[in-house]
């Protein structure tokens, strides 16, 4: 049987969302042509637009689609700092949480590099939530400095959801950008409730197919744009759309909304269950980050004493698929920096396993784990300690 | 048996793996990052543990059908081969890299680990052979003369080499070639690599400079005469004639060698070339293949001095901890530091470091 706890990481696509895909891959058109097919195929992506308008609380001119959420948060971070720094040349300040994805994370240290950024982390707290007051505090201080403020709306590794709407009172007319990879399809999420400036939301992590994402940016407010060419979104993000992606993204977008509930009870459940499994084998884990509030399928485990890539080397020889988070450009497992910002030491973050469910997993799957981790972990103690 | 196959992203360990998974073995593909901050991309027979050769260790692994996964040694492989290959220099001696490689991160950090998790053996491309003979599990010199790697393997000792494997010790590279071919495996013409991998730009001396400074100091004859001066005894090797920049011309014009590297006084002492014979040579920190030759008796055999070098008719003797070799023909240049390796016929005995030569 094999087992696959990385739904964080990419999740199966949903049966409507195979569909949609498939019926509009078959069809003629560039939804920019102004004839008949081209009317027809555009005809499709707005109708799309407008259903992931829906599931995410925002209005379809709100929505921009773009390849990946990595171009959606390199557009927000790039193109507010640009747009805010062509306007005020003293507003060089990024301020972002200190365990952002990279996608976030590498954007910000590249402006800072190459365009002149100055950028402030803001402290996360043992249990993975940004820390308001340090905020507050790198707001009063830097206000009419700052470019643009990113805090994700939940941490990929950890599964924590983070406060947005303190953050956006705290920022005040500061642009606040969120990264909702994580969240959107899987927690209450609504754009314009949040208050945010702008939001990225992701078609792969929700059931829909890879290569399509949306960047929410607010009516009436632009950004920098990255790429020119075409100006088929707004004039801020160019290129063909991808009609049958789009389409698809829309699908899984709306059976998430349908089951969001049903599976959040499921999924916060089936946690629980996988946290208990283990904790009865191996008694000294310890669970990284507060689980309430949280993604419901996310469970980041410290096995002390142990290296995590050799975990997940042992546990993949047995069909069972985790994560040690991420991987440098050689393919490296570093340490992860989510739980470094949290204040583990580097032995314990290099000593931890993201397990993230979906609701394809079952109880069943999660016995299965529990029955080999023992000799796991016993293994993995045993190449540590040998060091 | 369960093995880690050691996979660097060339052909030879590529070869290696599939012959383990030929022979029955469920196998997983290893690739160790050896560098903390690696190149983009090998550039010819230089270097290696590029991001390049990692993504050819995985499409090698993909195409053998095997897991494939990275195993820092970043830091293990710094402390326990750039800085000795440092502080040996600075101490006046020649190590070699590869020697030490093999006996700290590849048999001994990686053959650790693969065993804790559960596996029996670490498999790698090398071309060596180990056999069972009256001795028991012996190693000896590859088939292929030319690319015999059992020098560089003499370093591992008995139970470092029980969990050994050295799939392509009995066949010859241009047959590796020609098997990675038919086996679809792309590395098949991927060009071998020499020098040290982690001095890409192959300027040993250049890359010594940088990390070990610039302190000038004289360079004598054998009576202490001056004769000239030196920007670091280090970048001189043993039997070396050119480059010595000598402003005394020696008497008769003969030309002079590189006989001593004093790092104490950072001096560098010339001299003619009979004075590099050497005859006599102590090695210490022995370490045994096999069987531990007889104490207090001479025994008959051949002495490596060099990855690539000769074998030289000897008589050994060792106490166990040291090996005392007495050469039938003299050799010209032979520095302290560099491995000694004794050979029965084809068999490693064993080896150790130079310490003295007369």
């Amino acid at each position: 049987m094999a087992s696959y706890f990385d739904h964080a990481a990419t999740t199966p696509m949903s049966l409507p969302a195979i569909e949609a895909f498939t019926e509009q891959i078959q069809q003629l058109g560039n939804p920019s042509s102004l004839h008949t097919q081209g009317r027809s195929v555009r005809k499709r992506v707005e109708e799309a637009r407008e259903a992931i308008a829906r599931a995410a609380g925002a209005s379809p001119s709100e929505v921009i689609f773009t390849g990946s959420g990595t171009e959606s948060n390199n557009l927000a971070i790039k193109g507010f700092y640009w747009k805010r720094l062509g306007e005020d040349k003293n507003r060089n300040v990024i301020v972002i949480s200190a365990f952002e994805h990279h996608a976030i994370l590498d954007p910000v240290e590249w402006l800072e590099e190459h365009e002149g950024a100055h950028v402030i982390q803001i402290p996360v707290t043992r249990e993975g939530v940004v820390d308001l007051e340090a905020l507050k505090d790198i707001v009063d201080k830097n206000r009419e400095r700052i470019a643009v403020i990113a805090v994700m709306h939940s941490n990929n590794e950890i599964g924590t959801i983070q406060p947005i709407m303190d953050v956006v009172a705290i920022a005040g007319d500061i642009p606040v950008h969120t990264d909702a990879v994580q969240s959107f399809g899987k927690v209450a999420f609504d754009f314009t409730q949040l208050g945010v400036t702008s939001a990225t939301i992701s078609g792969h992590k929700v059931g829909g197919p890879l290569g399509v994402a949306a960047l929410l940016l607010r009516r009436g407010i632009d950004v920098t744009p990255i790429l020119h060419g075409g100006g088929q979104e707004r004039d801020i993000r160019s290129g063909t759309l991808n009609a049958p992606a789009i389409v698809s993204f829309a699908a899984a977008a709306t059976d998430g909304q349908i089951h969001r509930e049903a599976r959040y009870i499921y999924l916060r459940e089936l946690r629980q269950y996988l946290i208990d499994s283990l904790t009865a084998v191996v008694p000294d884990i310890v669970v990284n980050g507060d689980i309430e509030p949280a993604l419901p399928g996310i469970a980041n485990l410290t096995f002390p004493g142990t290296e995590s890539d050799g975990l997940l080397l042992l546990l993949d020889a047995e069909g069972i698929a985790s994560s040690t988070g991420s991987a440098c450009s050689a393919g490296v497992p570093r340490p992860s920096h989510v739980l470094l910002a949290m204040g583990l030491s580097e032995r314990d973050a290099r000593s931890s396993l993201r397990f993230s469910l979906g609701v394809s997993n079952t109880r069943a799957e999660i016995d299965q784990l529990s029955s080999v981790i023992s000799s796991v972990v016993e293994r993995a103690r045993a190449a540590l300690s040998r060091q | 048996m369960k093995i880690i196959a050691a996979m660097s992203g060339g052909v030879d360990s590529a070869v290696a793996a599939a012959r383990a998974v030929d022979a029955g073995d469920e196998v997983i593909g290893v690739h160790l990052a050896l560098s903390s901050n690696p190149q983009k991309y090998r550039s010819g027979a230089r270097g290696c543990c590029t991001i390049e050769d990692s993504h050819d260790a995985r499409r090698a692994a993909d195409v053998i059908g095997i897991p494939f996964y990275i195993w820092d040694m970043a830091e293990e492989f710094h402390e326990g081969v750039v800085e000795n290959f440092l502080e040996e220099y600075a101490a006046g001696r020649t190590p070699n890299p590869c020697l030490r490689c093999n006996e700290k991160i590849k048999f001994a950090a990686v053959l650790d680990r693969a065993k804790a998790l559960g596996f029996d053996a670490v498999a790698t491309g090398h071309y060596a052979q180990m056999r069972q003979t009256p001795l028991g599990r012996t190693m000896h010199r590859a088939e292929d003369p030319l690319k015999d790697q059992s020098y560089v393997l003499a370093v591992l000792n008995k139970s470092q080499l029980d969990g050994a494997i050295f799939p392509l010790g009995d066949t010859h590279k241009e047959e590796v070639r020609r098997e990675a071919k038919r086996r679809g495996l792309y590395v098949a013409n991927k060009p071998d690599s020499h020098d040290i991998c982690f001095v890409p730009s192959g300027n040993n001396a250049g890359w010594l400079h940088d990390r070990l400074g610039t302190e000038a100091g004289p360079i004598v004859d054998e009576a202490g005469t001056k004769l000239g001066e030196h920007q670091g005894a280090y970048t001189y090797t043993i039997g070396q004639r050119r480059g010595l920049n000598l402003t005394v011309p020696a008497a008769g014009g003969v030309p002079r060698y590189v006989l001593k590297i004093e790092p104490l006084t950072n001096t560098v002492v010339v001299g003619l070339k009979e004075s590099l014979a050497v005859s006599e040579i102590e090695g210490e920190k022995a370490i045994w293949c096999g069987p531990v030759p007889q104490a207090g008796q001479e025994h008959r055999g051949y002495a490596q001095i060099r990855a690539h070098g000769e074998a030289l008719a000897c008589t050994y003797s060792t106490d166990g901890m040291q090996i005392r070799v007495l050469l039938d023909q003299p050799l010209l240049g032979l520095a302290t530091g560099q491995g000694l390796v004794i050979y029965d016929e084809d068999r490693v005995v064993g080896s150790a470091t130079v310490s003295a030569t007369k």
